[in-house]
């Protein structure tokens, strides 16, 4: 695979809060027409990483950099029309139905007079259906289940129809058949054409849809590139601290994690692996 | 394709231009402005000289040129006019607030601004002796100044609704302060007449104070045309209007400068009017039951509150009182109302 060139880069960007740097020079190409997933411990800067990337946090030193340009210098609506961002945790307005919110995704397509056009319509409809939520679109947020909200806040990224998708963490609170029901959806938006950066902290997911994996720590991209040569034992325990072993997925062929814990033995099979 | 909304919606598209209308809240903005139409001429009616509807109709139209054309011209359409005007923007102001901060509370009235209004109004008159434009300026400023003042120290890297109620509440008391120490040492002439200015009354408003109010209202609303929409967009937090290509701090700040601008000219021009844009915009929500706040049913409730107390205060009482007494007082049982509510449910 040739490396395509990246529409959306990081060059040395250093971003933080208040006085805390989390990030300090830190550098990404996002790949066109990449799945890629980051992945890494808790609080080591994934999110501020996505947010430095969508400039909801403005880098304090360096550049992020779209289609060449740097982004400060955009508009915020043609920055939203190309970048959508999936934020870990959202507010719903009280009360709001869920095509309501969908609906919200489709800002940066609308202006003052062109309020509600066939194609908003055609997008909500499209990115409940892609999310099976269609027959939730009455309802009121507020009484739904945090994993049928989750994919609520998905649809609504999805309404936004950016060409570059940034996902903190998506799967959080769905339930398995659920979270694989997301990602094989993510897989297909990759498929038509769409850029996916998400975060994930199942790595045996990470390693079976990413085409690229950024393992994250400290603030600090550690390691990255194809997921079979990414996830091994020895990054696995370097990033997380975690000693595991690593064996082929039965199904898909890529690495997957078995973590051993501590008050375990290993089998002697799994050992032999090792 | 068309989208279940879970309440029925029309929705418009005519060339470039198109919409989507919550039904509801457009024929509880229809009747509002029906009951609003219907209490103006009530009040247009009622006086000395008592008119009946037909007669005020014909008399606005301009076809009586007798006696009762100028009573109801003349002398009585500045004031309600001013009703309608000033509670409209009363209206606009705290659903703006309101929807901004995420919080019911955090209406114009709580968060210090009338009190800010009417201190600087209030430094005028004593300190400088005032006439009413000066008057105005003076509230005008108050407004604005304790506006920013809370917007400065409530930031911390963006606004948070409640810092912004908190501080705005803190700042208010210790403006109510500096009023009552600027009227106990004024001489008792210039007390009394700030004390009645500071009751919120449209007595004194006249063409001449309603005209350039008017002005700074429809510039305020006109913009909130526009800034309805990242304002409604804001209601999904920082990150993720952020996200969906909002400009967050400079629509944020416009809208607080709308939100000030319209309830610093209405204390400018008729004094502290409480209650109105803290209770209107709830009103409005239960009305037309969507999600949010709509800005026109707010004004409109605004506007439908404030006549009608207009007219209680001036007609219904043994004695005509200042408007802001009455609307204390509806809006005192609307809190009760309120908290009684909120206690039954959470019991
Ligand atoms: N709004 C904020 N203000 C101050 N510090 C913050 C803020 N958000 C995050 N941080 C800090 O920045 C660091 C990185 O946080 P970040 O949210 O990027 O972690 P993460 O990798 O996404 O973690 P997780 O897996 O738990 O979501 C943490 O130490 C965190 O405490
Ligand atoms: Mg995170």
């Amino acid at each position: 695979m040739t490396p395509s060139p990246a529409r959306l880069r990081a060059d040395a960007i250093s971003a933080g809060y208040d006085n805390a740097t989390i990030l300090d020079g830190l550098s990404i190409d996002v790949l066109d027409g990449s799945f890629t997933v980051i992945v890494g411990p808790n609080a080591c800067g994934k999110s501020t990483l996505l947010r430095a990337l969508t400039r909801l946090l403005p880098a304090t030193d360096g550049h992020v950099l779209l289609d060449g340009r740097a982004i400060a210098s955009y508009r915020p609506k043609e920055i939203a029309r190309e970048l959508g961002l999936l934020p870990q945790s959202s507010i719903a307005p009280d009360a709001i139905t869920v095509a309501d919110l969908v609906a919200r995704g489709r800002y940066p397509h609308q202006g003052v007079l062109r309020r509600w056009s066939p194609e908003d319509e055609a997008a909500v409809a499209a990115a409940m259906a892609a999310t099976e939520i269609t027959d939730l679109s009455g309802r009121r947020v507020d009484a739904l289940s945090g994993g049928q909200r989750q994919r609520v806040w998905v649809a609504m990224a999805l309404a936004q129809q950016a060409s570059i998708l940034l996902l903190d963490e998506p799967t959080t609170f769905l339930d398995i058949a659920h979270q694989i029901d997301l990602m094989e959806l993510f897989t297909d938006l990759h498929r038509t054409g769409t850029t996916i950066v998400a975060v994930l902290h199942d790595l045996n997911q990470a390693s079976r849809y990413a085409t690229h994996l950024v393992a994250m720590k400290d603030g600090h991209i550690v390691a990255q590139g194809e997921p079979a040569a990414v996830v091994t034992a020895d990054l696995v325990e370097e990033v997380f601290g975690l000693p595991c072993v690593v064996y082929p997925d039965p199904v898909t062929g890529t690495p997957a994690v078995a973590p051993i814990g501590r008050a375990r033995v290993p089998s002697p099979t799994a050992g032999a692996t090792r | 394709m068309s989208v279940d909304f879970g309440a029925a919606h029309v929705v418009v598209r005519r060339g470039g231009l198109s919409a989507r209308l919550h039904l509801r809240t457009l024929v509880a903005c229809l009747a509002l402005t029906a009951a609003l139409a219907a209490a103006a001429i009530v009040a247009l009616s009622l006086g000395d000289l008592p008119l009946s509807p037909a007669e005020v109709v014909t008399a606005l139209f301009g076809a009586d040129d007798g006696f009762a054309g100028t009573v109801v011209r003349e002398w009585r359409l500045p004031r309600t006019t001013a009703a309608v005007l000033f509670g409209l923007a009363l209206g606009v102001s705290g659903a703006v607030l309101q929807t901004l901060t995420a919080n019911p509370l955090a209406s114009p009235d709580v968060v210090g601004i009338s009190s800010g209004s009417y201190a600087g109004g209030l430094v005028v008159i004593v300190l400088l002796g005032g006439g009413f434009t000066a008057t105005a300026m003076g509230s005008l400023i108050g407004g604005l100044a304790t506006a920013i003042a809370v917007y400065l120290l409530a930031y911390r890297r963006g606004v948070q609704g409640f810092r912004l109620i908190i501080v705005g509440i803190g700042l208010g008391a210790m403006l109510s302060a500096l009023s009552t120490y600027l009227l106990l040492r004024a001489r008792v002439e210039v007390a009394m007449t700030a004390t009645a200015w500071g009751a919120g009354s449209l007595t004194p408003v006249g063409w001449p104070q309603l005209l350039p109010a008017a002005a700074v209202i429809a510039a305020a609303l006109i913009l909130l045309v526009v800034l309805s929409r990242p304002l409604h967009q804001l209601e999904l937090g920082d990150d993720a209007s952020h996200a969906l290509g909002v400009a967050v701090e400079r629509s944020r700040l416009a809208l607080l400068v709308c939100a000030v601008a319209l309830t610093a000219v209405v204390t400018a021009a008729a004094g502290p009017i409480a209650f109105v844009s803290l209770a209107a915009p709830q009103i409005a929500r239960r009305l037309t039951g969507g999600a949010g706040i709509s800005l026109a049913a707010a004004g409109l409730v605004g506007a439908l509150l404030l006549t009608v107390s207009d007219t209680v205060a001036q007609h219904a009482l043994p004695v005509p009182f200042p408007v802001g007494v009455v609307t204390v007082v509806i809006g005192g049982c609307y809190l009760v109302w309120l908290l009684v509510r909120e206690a039954r449910r959470t019991a």
